[in-house]
């Protein structure tokens, strides 16, 4: 099964998060004076929205950094996006500015560090996801 | 309790600011968000509203401003109270300053209750509403369990019971403006809660970020009793609020599902604080129609893990011409 690729801030949901899951992961760096990473194998996605409620700055833009590597970006093949629906209209919107620049799949969103239900059904979206495009 | 104040509680000096050297840049990352968000109860066409206001039976009308009176009232803790102690045990010159923005804008949430009044209601009922709810002891109840953290003086009291306060306890209130929406009714009203609903999160996240930081330079065995002690202030903050929710909601049948939109706030407030949930998903199952009412729109792609599609959907296009992307 390959892997997944996350962002995390300071306040660190998302990285909680993909700890509770216990897959592979590797972390996409919080500053630029870190090296950058790079992928060798496919890899989901996982996001947290940030920015203004404005599609143009949702995506934090380490990952932005990211993807504009066109190896890095010809591996992604899903994205699933952190958030808060508080945020209303712009829930998760990270998910679907990445899904819809990378033509992938927007496989789900959850929020802040995510529940155990999040975990459950992540953990098993992601185990068929991979099995089917296998 | 004995806290260690030792973090520097005070700023015992004041120097000028300097927003071009950061301590902490989630500072002005919460700051560019807080100001950018900036909103004025003016802006939103609330007189839209009065046929639907007319639609509603007298006790609608009665419940609608005992929730906004209750919703008030917080706001004005939050604004007069609550963000100014936050400003006292600020750690930098920025995280004031976030703070003074935070205080000024729950003013500007309770002032904008009284426009919906003034724009809806018959004086007399709003006056009503408001006796009720200084009467109300459940409501007096959540303000004193509040306000007793706020005086304790203990920096991570009180942010514990801020964010209970921002993440949770505004959430019996903000379920039925949702609901009326949901019906197609003051939708108006429901535009301007959003605006709150949406500032409230950034509030609960920045003062449960700042939480965070402070408790993670405390040795294990405290940390241990910090949470022990969140946890059982939510419990505390939780029986009552069911007792709230049900003098309010029990006439109108819909006890059962605020109580469904509590349980689900009280985890994403315990998120916010860095702990795990608390309520599972069996009573967490808010209706989908309050859902969609507080993320209108945002569910048009659906998520394929969430199992409501066959085939994996692609986002709709969304423009995002931005000199970041590269491709
Ligand atoms: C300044 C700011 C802006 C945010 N904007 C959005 C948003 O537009 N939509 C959303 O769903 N969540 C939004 N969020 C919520 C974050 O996505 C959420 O808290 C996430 O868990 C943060 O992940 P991290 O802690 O891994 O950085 C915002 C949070 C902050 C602090
Ligand atoms: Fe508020
Ligand atoms: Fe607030």
């Amino acid at each position: 099964m390959a892997g997944l690729v996350y962002f995390s801030t300071k306040s660190g949901n998302t990285r909680r998060f993909v700890e509770k899951l216990g897959l592979p992961a590797s972390r996409i760096p919080l500053n630029r004076s870190d090296p950058p990473l790079q992928v060798e194998t496919p890899y989901i996605l996982v996001v947290p929205t940030y920015g203004d409620g404005d599609p143009r700055s949702a995506v934090p833009a380490p990952v932005i950094r990211f993807l504009n590597d066109e190896h890095n970006r010809s591996l992604i093949r899903g994205v699933i996006a952190g958030g808060n629906t508080n945020f209303g209209e712009a829930f998760g919107l990270a998910g679907r500015v990445v899904a819809n620049k990378c033509r992938v799949p927007l496989l789900y969103r959850f929020e802040l560090m995510g529940t155990a239900e999040d975990v459950h059904r992540v953990l098993a979206g992601v185990t068929e996801f991979w099995k089917r495009s296998a | 309790m004995d806290m260690p104040t030792s973090a520097a509680r005070h700023l015992n000096r004041v120097d000028a600011i300097n927003w071009n050297r950061l301590q902490d840049d989630k500072d002005l990352e919460v700051w560019n968000r807080l100001t950018g968000n900036f909103w004025l109860p003016e802006k939103i066409p609330l007189s839209n509203d009065i046929p639907a206001w007319n639609t509603l039976t007298e006790h609608e009308q009665q419940l609608t401003i005992r929730v906004f009176t209750g919703l008030t009232l917080l706001d004005t803790i939050q604004g007069t109270v609550g963000a100014p102690v936050l400003i006292e045990d600020a750690l930098t010159p920025h995280e004031e300053a976030v703070f003074t923005n935070i205080s000024f804008m729950e003013s500007v949430h309770a002032r904008s209750y009284s426009s919906i009044f003034s724009t809806l209601c018959a004086t007399r009922d709003v006056d009503d509403a408001y006796r009720w709810s200084e009467e109300n002891p459940f409501l007096q109840k959540k303000a004193e369990l509040i306000l007793e953290r706020y005086r304790s003086e203990d920096p991570l009291m009180r942010k514990i019971a801020s964010v209970f306060l921002e993440s949770f306890l505004f959430y019996s209130g903000f379920y039925l403006p949702m609901y009326w929406s949901s019906r197609a009714k003051l939708t108006n009203t429901a535009d301007l809660i959003r605006l709150i609903i949406r500032d409230e999160a950034i509030h609960g996240y920045y003062i449960g970020y700042k939480f965070q930081r402070q408790l993670a330079q405390l040795p294990a065995e405290r940390q241990e009793e910090i949470k022990i002690y969140a946890y059982e202030l939510l419990h505390e903050l939780y029986d009552n609020e069911v007792k709230y929710t049900e003098a309010l909601y029990d006439d109108v049948g819909l006890t059962e599902d605020v109580k469904k939109f509590l349980h689900y706030n009280a985890n994403k407030a315990l998120m916010n604080l860095g702990f795990e949930a608390l309520f599972p998903a069996s009573v967490t199952d808010v209706s989908p129609a309050i859902l969609a009412a507080l993320s209108p729109g945002s569910d048009e792609n659906h998520d394929f893990f969430s199992g409501s599609g066959s085939s994996y959907v692609i986002g709709k296009t969304v423009s995002t011409e931005d000199e970041d992307w590269a491709f």
